[in-house]
């Protein structure tokens, strides 16, 4: 008894300090993963802050970037160009979106919205894989996925692109929704679609701008994720890795997807490390899940999330 | 407030359906500049329906609405925002996680001009007309009264209060032609009495040209200018209170009559 309560709340800490540097790394990793689920977690929480709706199809817009960004490469179409082409296919595919799948739906609960972007996330899923084939692709960034010595740690350059890509984005979006009217509109749009209209906010203006950005976050997370695990069509179920994150972070906060990213990409990678021989590994599986069921229980809202209360 | 003879909305024989039911049947009204006119009548008398072609959301199967002299039948909800048109809703419609404050400055949308980006980086004009619209929003809290709950979200207020707010982001537009509706619903005595102030005193310093929406006779006729009764969605009648107060019609409307 006594040497199992060593092994969980003793022993893993020992070893922490024992090797000072091996931790540093550890976090490093964990810093690195987390971010990028930041990356596609900042989808979902642009979307849901404009218009309420827990877009299903996120994962799915990543994948259809990424496969878009490799299909024109391997046509020999040079990355700045292949880079622009894939942005405007995202705005294109925003308006689309906007058009035949929301502005019909203008005024109706969330949840039908919803049920769209389901519908949406199969529909795209499908058109990508005729479109582009569904073979495993690789997309080289010209940034290799090696490691070099900074201090004395190991650091993986790819994982450092990726954070710092991530850093970026999320300050450019912070600002966009705490400084600018447009901001402030999105959120309006959020609260009432009916209010929104009657104050003079276009519906439809928001809409694109706020897939858009999505669809432009999507292409970075696609291409960070490519570049790691290869472009195929599991990476849509990066979306479930997403999940978690935005429980912790609160649905609508940007910062929360961020903080929640780094939450559970460090959490994951130091219980995998330290704790995970005690139950055999793999804890890097669910942790996420397990501490968002937590979350659910404590702190319904996540970290950053708007509390909303009902009065009765 | 004088009331000019120039009209600021006509409304002519507008006619509204939804499947087998006639909400509005050829209905016409004429609401000139500077008054505060009532739309009255029974519950389904399709007073809202009214107001909701006025503000754009429901586009009438007849008749035409011009404001200012312009055929403004067709438009949808941010063009009639546009032209000077600012409503409230019967059933409150706030942005309930925002604060007061930006619940209101969300209100001057349309003042607001410029390039996003310089919005962004917060810097010259962009954050003159911010300070700009901000000193405009205080003054809506001033007048309103509502110093109190500037920074708290509007969905915890009390109901009344939220009236309120609704009331300050339409007026934050600082439109020509308020739209209310039911502003004093499910309010006490004391809120109904501060709302009618707020309206007389929105009416007289600002000169907005009102047209509202109210259950409570008492109010209707202490402050209106002009009632239009409707009822099954035909006017019954239209005149100045005291006129509406003694018509039969209104009053079998209301009242019930025996068909026989």
């Amino acid at each position: 008894m006594l040497d199992v309560l060593w092994g969980v709340f003793v022993g893993p800490f020992k070893d922490m300090a024992s090797a000072p540097a091996f931790l540093v790394e550890v976090l490093i990793g964990g810093v690195a993963a987390g971010l990028m689920y930041s990356l596609v977690a900042l989808g979902f929480v642009l979307i849901f802050k404009a218009s309420g709706v827990f877009n299903f199809a996120q994962g799915v817009m990543v994948l259809f970037a990424a496969l878009t960004l490799v299909g024109l490469l391997e046509h020999g179409v040079p990355v700045p160009a292949a880079l622009a082409l894939t942005a405007l296919v995202m705005v294109a595919l925003a308006f689309a979106i906007e058009r035949v799948v929301l502005r019909p739906l203008v005024n109706q609960p969330h949840i039908i919205l919803f049920m769209a972007t389901i519908g949406l996330n199969f529909f795209l899923e499908g058109f990508g894989e005729m479109l582009w084939g569904a073979n495993v692709k690789r997309l080289d960034v010209g940034i290799p996925d090696e490691s070099f010595k900074v201090a004395g740690l190991l650091v993986n350059k790819l994982e450092l692109t990726a954070a710092l890509t991530a850093g970026v984005l999320v300050g450019i979006l912070a600002v966009f929704f705490q400084r600018t009217r447009i901001g402030r509109a999105l959120r309006a749009v959020a609260d009432d679609h009916e209010a929104a209209l009657s104050i003079g906010i276009p519906l439809k203006t928001i809409w694109v701008v706020v897939w858009s950005v999505a669809g432009i976050v999507a292409i970075v997370a696609g291409i960070m994720w490519g570049a790691k695990s290869g472009v195929q069509f599991s990476l849509s179920l990066i979306a479930l890795k997403a999940l978690p994150v935005l429980i912790l972070g609160g649905f609508e906060s940007v910062p929360g997807a961020i903080v929640g990213g780094l939450i559970i990409g460090v959490g994951e990678k130091l219980g995998e490390v330290y704790w995970g021989p005690l139950v055999g590994g793999a804890i890097e599986n669910w942790f996420a899940y397990v501490l968002a069921l937590a979350f659910l229980l404590v702190r319904p809202q996540g970290l950053f999330g708007e509390k909303i209360i009902e009065r009765v | 407030m004088t009331i000019g003879t120039d009209p600021l909305l006509e409304v002519e024989g507008v006619s509204v359906r939804f499947g087998a039911l006639l909400a509005l049947n050829g209905v016409s009204l004429t609401i000139p500049r500077g008054e505060i006119a009532a739309i009255i009548g029974p519950n389904g008398a399709g007073k809202t329906t009214l107001l909701n072609c006025i503000s754009g959301f429901y586009h009438p199967h007849e008749g035409h609405i011009r404001f200012a002299g312009q055929d403004r039948t067709h438009l949808r909800p941010p063009q009639v925002a546009a032209l000077g048109i600012a409503r409230t809703f019967q059933n409150v419609a706030l942005f309930r996680g925002m604060s007061v404050l930006d619940n209101i400055m969300t209100g001057r949308v349309l003042k607001m001009r410029g390039s996003f980006l310089l919005d962004a980086a917060w810097w010259g004009p962009a954050r003159r007309q911010e300070l700009e619209h901000r000193a405009a929003v205080e003054r809506i809290i001033d007048f309103l009264e509502i110093q109190a709950v500037r920074k708290t979200s509007a969905g915890r207020l009390p109901y009344g209060l939220q009236k309120r707010v609704e009331l300050a982001r339409a007026l934050a537009a600082e439109p020509q032609l308020l739209l209310l509706d039911e502003p004093m619903a499910g309010m006490n005595v004391e809120e109904k009495e501060d709302m009618c102030r707020f309206i007389l005193d929105v009416n007289g310093e600002f000169g907005t040209t009102i047209a509202l929406i109210e259950h409570d006779m008492g109010v209707v006729m202490d402050i209106s200018d002009h009632v239009v009764v409707l009822d099954y969605g035909r006017k019954i009648a239209d005149g100045t209170p005291e006129h509406v107060r003694k018509d039969q019609a209104v009053l079998d409307a209301y009242l019930g009559v025996a068909h026989d």
